[in-house]
């Protein structure tokens, strides 16, 4: 099995978000990255179809220069090589992000050879767009479903069969023909932390670099792809325009007391709000 | 060209999901604002009946198509359902809820077309350009944007927006039925089989109490306790990201952004901090009581209730009270 995952850097925000004066990005200064969590399984699932099943891996991201660390980071737990589209730091809108990566997926694929499997998250942590991975699929014209936590293969190993949550509680299954697409979410596995070796490993290995530049409005051209499903040219969007904070709705915690002195006090206020019965 | 609204409703059971009748309040103001109509699209064998009562929210016109095909999830087809009504009423917006199908569904519209979408939107306001606010972060951070196409596609965020009051007096929509023509290739990703829900004891999402555990439980037996306190009150025992990561509980029981969003009578956040991906969560609850060591720590901020210091100490001494109490009004033999 051959299997592309693209991951995302996004900031590891903690207990309030502060943004830039401009409004236009999150202030991350004081902040590290990370994988974006859905896709962080993504990764973890590539590396054990590979040990498992023979084949390659690659990851994928568009990012800043520093979105290296993230591709490292997966090439630490195993995956085999990694590819940057490097943005010069601007946000890029969805139907771009998946045009490049729909591109650059077909000009691999004409190197390499095909990838049996595509691995998006469900959504990415930070713009949550729910669309990349549909996206990129709908251009390359292979079948894709979202929300996946369990993934298995058929014995011929012609199709690969993946479950999700239904609404109502319980499981669905698809089964799509290889080459597919799939959208995963956390929870498909728990992801190994990177050994020490495989750390030192990742830090020697090439990263495959190719300069898109800064702005959004410089890939306008490249779209979904004039062969994507028979589209012309795809619009580009949504314009993000800035960046606010929700209204807080922020409560000083009443104290109830200090240790475990406060269990009185404590059950008195379950008593009163009806959760134990008096 | 019509330049109407067309909501796409969910359904299950052979109501309208609860996510669809929010998307169908935000496109019935959407309509308003542009003077148009507002439409419903509702697919499969149930779609029809459905479709009669949707007057009460506002719809004039609704298209099914009862296709048994649509009965079950396949968003390629449900995608090129909504196209073709694309194609005959070329309405101005397509609004869809911001659940998991909803997001999905429209993904597709936008791919097959080549046009943007909005994920998760709270609010819209057309004109030559139109600007919208939507949801990252799960909630805790906003984007205004501007969305220019043909047709503007996009979900609205969950709980965001009121379900209007019925109008119990407004006429049944027209129906008009069509028949979309589905390619082999938009059935290829269709649910083939189900499980139902295996469930053990109350669920995180259905109980009224939850308490959550964090990093300051120590351990996976640490969680021993916050289940004996859980039992007492018929609640259930989740945790947060931390504890998943580190194996300590399923992640099934993972609350926050991704994992899942509770709506309790009663959280209580045990050896949690507070960071935004875990708030998103359990904001939905109606009280939180947070116990931690750390009287800064940032779930101060959102809790109601605090008790300070060590949950290894506080929590075995809120069960043995209410226990002590259970004892105490029991009648003595
Ligand atoms: C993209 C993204 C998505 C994420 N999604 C989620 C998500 O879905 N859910 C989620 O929970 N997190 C999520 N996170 C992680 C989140 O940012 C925090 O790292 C995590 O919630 C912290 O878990 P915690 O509160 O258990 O641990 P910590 O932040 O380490 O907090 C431990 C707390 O326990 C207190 N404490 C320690 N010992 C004791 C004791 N003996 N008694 C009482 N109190 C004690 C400490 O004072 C502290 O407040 C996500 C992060 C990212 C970047
Ligand atoms: N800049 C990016 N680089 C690589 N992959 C991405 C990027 N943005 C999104 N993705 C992938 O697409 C998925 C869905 O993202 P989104 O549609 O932005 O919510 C993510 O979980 C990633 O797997």
């Amino acid at each position: 099995m051959n299997i592309l995952v693209c991951v995302k850097r996004v900031p590891q925000t903690g207990g309030r978000i502060v943004l830039t004066p401009d409004g236009q990005s999150i202030d991350t200064r004081f902040l590290g990255h990370t994988i974006s969590p859905h896709e962080e399984c993504g990764v973890e699932e590539a590396v054990r179809i590979v040990e498992k099943e023979g084949g390659t891996s690659a990851v994928l991201t568009l990012g800043p220069a520093e979105a290296e660390e993230q591709l490292r980071d997966a090439m630490a737990i195993g995956i085999d090589r990694a590819i940057l589209l490097e943005t010069g730091g601007t946000e890029w809108d969805p139907v771009s992000t998946a045009g490049v990566i729909a591109e650059t997926i077909e000009a691999q694929e004409a190197t390499n050879g095909e990838f049996d499997l595509l691995l998006f998250g469900n959504e990415a942590a930070d713009t949550g767009d729910y669309q990349i991975g549909v996206r990129v699929a709908v251009a390359l014209g292979r079948p894709v479903i979202n929300g996946i936590k369990e993934i298995w293969f058929s014995d011929d190993r012609r199709e690969v069969l993946a479950r999700r949550e239904a609404p109502g509680g319980g499981w669905e299954t698809f089964d799509l023909p290889l080459p597919a697409v799939l959208g995963v979410k956390e929870g498909l596995n728990l992801p190994r932390y990177p050994s020490v070796p495989g750390r030192l490993r990742a830090k020697k290995k090439e990263i495959e670099r190719v300069a898109l530049g800064a702005s959004p409005s410089g890939a306008l051209g490249l779209g979904a792809g004039e062969d994507a499903a028979g589209i012309d040219s795809a619009i580009p969007g949504p314009t993000k325009l800035r960046l606010r904070l929700p209204a807080e709705e922020r409560t000083a915690a009443e104290v109830i007391g200090r240790g475990p002195e406060a269990a009185p006090a404590v059950v008195d206020l379950l008593e009163r709000i009806g959760v134990v019965a008096r | 060209m019509s330049g109407a609204v067309v909501a796409f409703v969910e359904h299950a059971g052979g109501e309208a999901d609860r996510l669809s009748l929010e998307a169908l309040a935000l496109a019935r103001g959407l309509a308003k604002l542009l003077g148009k109509p507002l439409d419903a699209v509702v697919l499969g064998s149930q779609g029809e009946a459905v479709a009669r009562r949707l007057g009460s929210h506002g719809v004039g016109l609704a298209h099914t198509a009862s296709d048994a095909r649509l009965d079950d999830f396949a968003p390629a087809a449900w995608a090129a359902s909504i196209r073709d009504v694309i194609e005959r009423r070329s309405p101005a917006a397509i609004v869809a809820a911001g659940s998991e199908r909803g997001n999905e569904v429209l993904a597709h519209v936008g791919a097959c077309s080549g046009w943007p979408m909005a994920a998760n939107v709270v609010e819209v306001t057309p004109g030559d350009s139109w600007k919208l606010t939507r949801q990252r972060w799960a909630g805790s951070l906003l984007e205004d944007a501007a969305l220019d196409a043909p047709v503007r596609l996009l979900t609205v965020a969950p709980h965001a927006v009121a379900v209007d009051p019925l109008n119990t007096s407004a006429p049944a929509p027209t129906i008009t039925r069509f028949e979309p023509e589905l390619e082999p290739a938009d059935l290829v990703a269709r649910v083939v089989g189900r499980e139902a829900k295996t469930s053990a004891g109350v669920s995180l999402t259905d109980a009224k109490v939850v308490i959550g555990g964090g990093r300051g439980v120590g351990s996976a037996a640490g969680f021993a306790q916050l289940e004996q306190l859980a039992s007492l009150m018929n609640g259930a025992v989740g945790g947060s990201r931390v504890v998943t990561s580190l194996g300590w509980r399923p992640h099934s029981d993972q609350i926050g952004q991704t994992g899942l969003r509770i709506a309790p009578d009663l959280y209580v956040a045990c050896g949690i901090s507070g960071a935004i991906q875990h708030i998103v969560g359990c904001k939905a609850a109606k009280r939180i009581l947070a116990i931690n060591t750390d009287p800064d720590s940032p779930i101060m901020a959102v809790a109601d209730y605090a008790v300070i210091g060590d949950l290894n100490s506080i929590v075995p001494a809120i069960t043995a009270e209410i226990e002590r109490r259970r004892e105490a009004g029991r009648p003595s033999t």
